[in-house]
């Protein structure tokens, strides 16, 4: 290997230092207008009358739109195709678009804004799963399993009961994790503008352009081949800019109407409002085990306020219960999930989606049944860490597994057995493990299709062109598409120009989510490039009269392995090939293994492999002020292949750094004002001043391993690593704060006010710990069951369920693999 | 239309007369009337420090400075950082190192961090953490960052010592 696994300065590092690097308001545009939205001061109100009469005659207006001009909702998921560009009729949350203002300037569009009068009446607001539980009227929407509640879940696989009663302990714990936000550097932005044969396009920091270039021709009732979408580089996403947002529709409309671009940048205060962030979760967890910590069964349920829209939220609900069986063993295992509509922004995909949130409480859980049974935390899990090649209880397929690996590499890093419960009081580790998907197995709207597709385009000047509709968050995507490109056709990462994410020129990639493209554009890449060197070899073969099989790819050039001053310099071989072949292009594409999944819900979960990690972090606690310092984080992580090593650290310690924030301070939290303001439900604190983010000064040592044993499924073997390691941080951090003072904090964040609670508590003689007590009543659903395969289950479910809701479903219901 | 300020500047070293609305930041005049788009925006309320510029070598957000205070003054941006053709120190080690992710918060970062430099040639860990606790960047957990920084600073020495 020359390229794969050595630190190398990312492709795209230049532009990215000298400021060349052009992200969406970079964008300027000749007769460019500007937009600002108008939005709701209200959290849930009908829209009894708009009157822009006065702001369309503000001079310097040009447009005024409103939710009459947007008829045709969209939405990301199929099954929630739930918002309009701007509101029709209702509004939802604080923050939700009413009317938008294209105007000469920003400055001449945001004084129209207050031109615009809207008569709202106030409906019943719902604040969190309490309420919304509790009222089935007014409905947020129309749609739903019922009343307010967005979805329910419930699946068995397997008697829990029975294996709960089997155990020789039985632990029952109850966690919440509180909703907190992407918080990118970037806020959103976006052009759209007709181009000169007058189809439409849209530059955009999405990290979806595929899924964007739907919902465009969806809700501007266009074809799609009229429609462009670039996604320009992120300025960071992290989830936050998955969604097709209403800017997006709203500026797209604008410029067709107007034939002028139309440029949005939205505030940060707005980009609190957009979301789509880590949903709120309380969740219970009943664990089965044997007195040697072996799980006998384990039941989920987990309440989720969604926010006023879809958005991934089905999703996102079946996340919060899939992955619990991919790092320990499992042999029965409940999960039921419940998501609610509420009027505040909505909840969507952040880093680790869905997972976060239950990770938390499986693991903290783990520390507490390590306790009882008087077992070292680690041993505990070594014992229990699943077996790679497995099918588990819900027909997730684990590929390799580098988990007990990892433990083994963080506890000697950490010296953990010679500190574990033996630090002085005040200080104290805590150690926590995760696992995660390597790409969603399935698309987000169903199709055989392949997820990823890359096209090489092979040029006499020996420069190559790597097009693929992948997606440049920061994450180093065109960094590992040239890498790949370049490994296989042994030229330098610099002699190949990626082009991405623009819906025109590049095949489509379903996009940055899921951590999906490490693994499938990779794959991609690697059988395009593949395919180039057979056409080159054949032609190379042919002049120099050396059979296939010997040459060698390297040094950009093409030689003779038994004699290497016999060669060709690459551009010489692109020559001889194009003489022999005619233009050269090649193609390829990616399509993740079929999932053993047949029930309904089995969607989600299923990925073509999965990365683990194992972390330790260190803290001092203040018993005086709850202060929480953390000196050092160690962190291990089952990459297959680091492919980059540079840019896969980044990953490791920027998923720490995020994760610290989660653990200890972010929130994204919600007041109502006094009755005599509205009573309405608003953001606490919608800039980054007051939304506390780790500085430069809070952040640890981390100390980082990867763990490289590379998985045959991925890339050169390559899994993922952005998202993965910021899930074992948040239980790692509260199984510390117990070694270090003795109290659980069941939640996030865990702020010194909690701490010195639970520390008054502890005092006082009652239990030593904050968090959640009660668990809502939720009319659940009957499971759906689906017997696990050592029970000869063959991935449907047993019992055929009652008729979908809404779905004109007939046939084998129970053995269709329903996406969402 | 507002009438217009002129303001006769230095930008990046070359001597510069701009007119623009008088309302407008540093940060606007520089992204929207001098074409030096390098210079970003997290929140344009002097909360995140992506936008930050050197202002007579001193480390400023250009949000907060209107562009009508600039008359005479010398501003440095990420666009001003390399000379004849090559990089500065800093900016080979955040781009050869992992200190620029996304990218987006690294202008600010190198203009701070260059001006923690041409004060301190040999900063302390600390002191680095100290100079850039006003940026944020939500993509590395600056732990590269705080590599490249030392890095440019170790070849910056081996430079001088040739």
């Amino acid at each position: 290997m020359k390229i794969i696994g050595i630190p190398r300065r990312r492709v795209d590092g230049r532009a990215k230092v000298t400021g060349q690097t052009r992200f969406a308001d970079d964008v300027v545009l000749p007769r460019m207008l500007h937009c600002k939205l108008l939005r709701s001061t209200v959290p849930h109100a009908r829209i009894v009358r708009i009157d822009a009469s006065r702001a369309r005659a503000h001079p310097g207006v040009h447009l005024v739109l409103t939710g009459d001009d947007f008829p045709i909702s969209y939405g990301i998921l199929p099954v929630s195709q739930d918002e309009h560009a701007l509101a029709v009729d209702r509004v939802r949350f604080v923050g939700d678009p009413v009317a938008a203002v294209i105007a000469r300037d920003e400055l001449t569009a945001f004084e129209a804004l207050d031109l615009i009068a809207v008569d709202y009446e106030p409906l019943r607001t719902f604040s969190g799963p309490d309420d919304s539980l509790g009222h089935d009227t007014p409905r947020i929407h129309d749609y739903g399993d019922a009343g307010n509640i967005h979805k329910l879940v419930s699946l068995r696989f397997g008697d829990v009961q029975a294996a709960l009663s089997a155990a020789d302990h039985v632990f029952e714990d109850t966690f919440f994790y509180e909703g907190n936000t992407h918080l990118p550097i970037e806020q959103h932005a976006a052009v759209a503008a007709k181009d000169p044969e007058g189809k439409l396009v849209l530059w955009s920091s999405t990290q979806t352009p595929h899924y964007v270039h739907r919902a465009l021709a969806k809700a501007l009732a266009m074809s799609a081949a009229h429609v462009r979408v670039i996604a320009t580089p992120n300025g960071g996403g992290f989830g936050g800019k998955s969604d097709p947002f209403n800017h997006e529709v709203v500026v797209c409309k604008a410029a067709l109407l107007l034939d002028r671009p139309v440029k949005i940048c939205l505030t940060r205060e707005e980009v609190f409002y957009c979301h789509r962030g880590r949903h709120p979760v309380l969740m219970r967890f009943e664990t089965g085990v044997k007195r040697d910590g072996t799980i006998t069964g384990m039941r989920v349920q987990t309440v989720l306020d969604g926010g006023a829209y879809g958005s991934y939220g089905v999703a996102s609900t079946f996340y919060t219960g899939a992955l619990q069986t991919v790092t320990y063993h499992i042999p029965t295992y409940e999960f039921r999930g419940c998501r609610v509509f509420t009027n505040k922004p909505p909840c969507g995909p952040k880093r680790g989606h869905g997972t976060p949130q239950s990770r938390f409480g499986q693991e903290i859980q783990l520390d507490k049944i390590a306790e009882r049974l008087a077992l070292d935390p680690a041993e505990l899990r070594l014992r229990i860490v699943e077996q790679p090649e497995t099918l588990t209880a819900n027909y997730l397929h684990v590929g390799t597994i580098g988990l007990a690996e990892c433990i083994r590499r963080v506890t000697r890093a950490a010296t953990w057995s010679e500190r574990f419960r033996k630090l002085p009081h005040g200080r104290g580790i805590g150690l926590a493990c995760s696992s995660y998907l390597s790409g969603a197995g399935l698309p987000i709207y169903w199709n055989d299709m392949p997820h990823s597709g890359v096209q090489l385009k092979l040029d006499r000047s020996g420069g190559v062109t790597a097009f693929c509709g992948a997606t440049e968050i920061g994450q180093g995507s065109d960094d590992v598409l040239v890498a790949c490109v370049a490994e296989v056709l042994g030229i330098d990462p610099i002699d190949i120009r990626a082009v991405t994410g623009d819906t025109d020129l590049t095949p489509v990639d379903l996009g940055s989510y899921s951590s999906r493209v490490t693994l499938m554009m990779g794959n991609a890449a690697i059988q395009a490039a593949e395919r180039a060197r057979d056409l080159l070899a054949d032609a190379v073969s042919k002049k120099l009269g050396v059979p296939r099989d010997r040459l060698v790819f390297a040094e950009r050039r093409v030689f003779d392995s038994e004699d290497t001053t016999a060669g060709v310099s690459f551009s010489e071989a692109v020559c001889l090939a194009e003489t022999m072949f005619g233009t050269l292009g090649t193609t390829g594409s990616y399509t993740p293994p079929r999932s053993a999944a047949r029930f309904k819900g089995g969607g989600v979960g299923p990925s073509p492999t999965y990365s683990y990690t194992a972390a330790i972090v260190e803290v001092d606690v203040d018993q005086s002020t709850g202060w929480i310092h953390v000196p050092r984080v160690w962190i291990a992580h089952d990459i297959g292949r680091s492919l980059n090593p540079t840019l896969v650290r980044g990953q490791v310690e920027g998923s720490v750094y995020m994760a610290l924030g989660e653990a200890l301070m972010e929130e994204q939290t919600f007041r109502r004002l006094p009755p005599k303001l509205s009573n309405a439900l608003v953001h606490k604190f919608p800039s980054m001043l007051e939304y506390k983010s780790p500085t430069t000064l809070d952040m640890p040592e981390v100390f980082t391993e990867l763990v490289e044993n590379p998985d045959p499924r991925g890339p050169f073997g390559a899994k993922e690593v952005g998202q993965g390691p910021l899930l074992p941080i948040m239980p790692a951090v509260a199984n510390a704060i117990y070694d270090a003072v003795g109290v659980r904090i069941d939640e996030v964040p865990i702020t010194p006010e909690k701490v010195l609670r639970a520390l008054d508590a502890k005092a006082a003689g009652k239990p030593a710990r904050v968090g959640p007590t009660g668990f809502p009543a939720v009319p659940w659903p009957a499971a759906l069951e689906v017997p696990p395969p050592w029970e000869g289950g063959d991935g449907t479910a047993k019992v055929k369920r009652e008729k979908g809701k809404g779905k004109s479903e007939s046939g084998k219901v129970e053995s269709e693999a329903v996406r969402r | 239309m507002a009438p217009h300020a002129h303001v006769a500047l230095t930008v990046n070293g070359e001597p510069t007369a701009v007119a623009f609305a008088p309302y407008k930041t540093l940060l606007e005049v520089l992204r929207e009337d001098l074409n030096l788009p390098g210079t970003k925006h997290g929140c344009e309320l002097g909360e995140c420090g992506a936008c930050a510029v050197l202002l007579d070598g001193q480390p400023v957000l250009s949000c907060l400075v209107l562009g009508v205070d600039c008359d005479g003054r010398d501003v440095t941006t990420v666009e001003g950082l390399a000379s004849d053709g090559r990089l500065h120190p800093l900016q080979d080690a955040f781009a050869d190192l992992g200190a620029a992710q996304c990218g987006y918060c690294t202008p600010g970062f190198l203009v701070t961090a260059k001006a923690l430099l041409d004060e301190h040639p040999h900063p302390t860990r600390h002191q680095i953490q100290e100079a850039l606790s006003g940026c944020l960047c939500r993509c590395t957990g600056y732990q590269q960052i705080f590599e490249a920084v030392e890095a440019a600073i170790a070849t910056t020495d081996s430079r001088s010592r040739r």
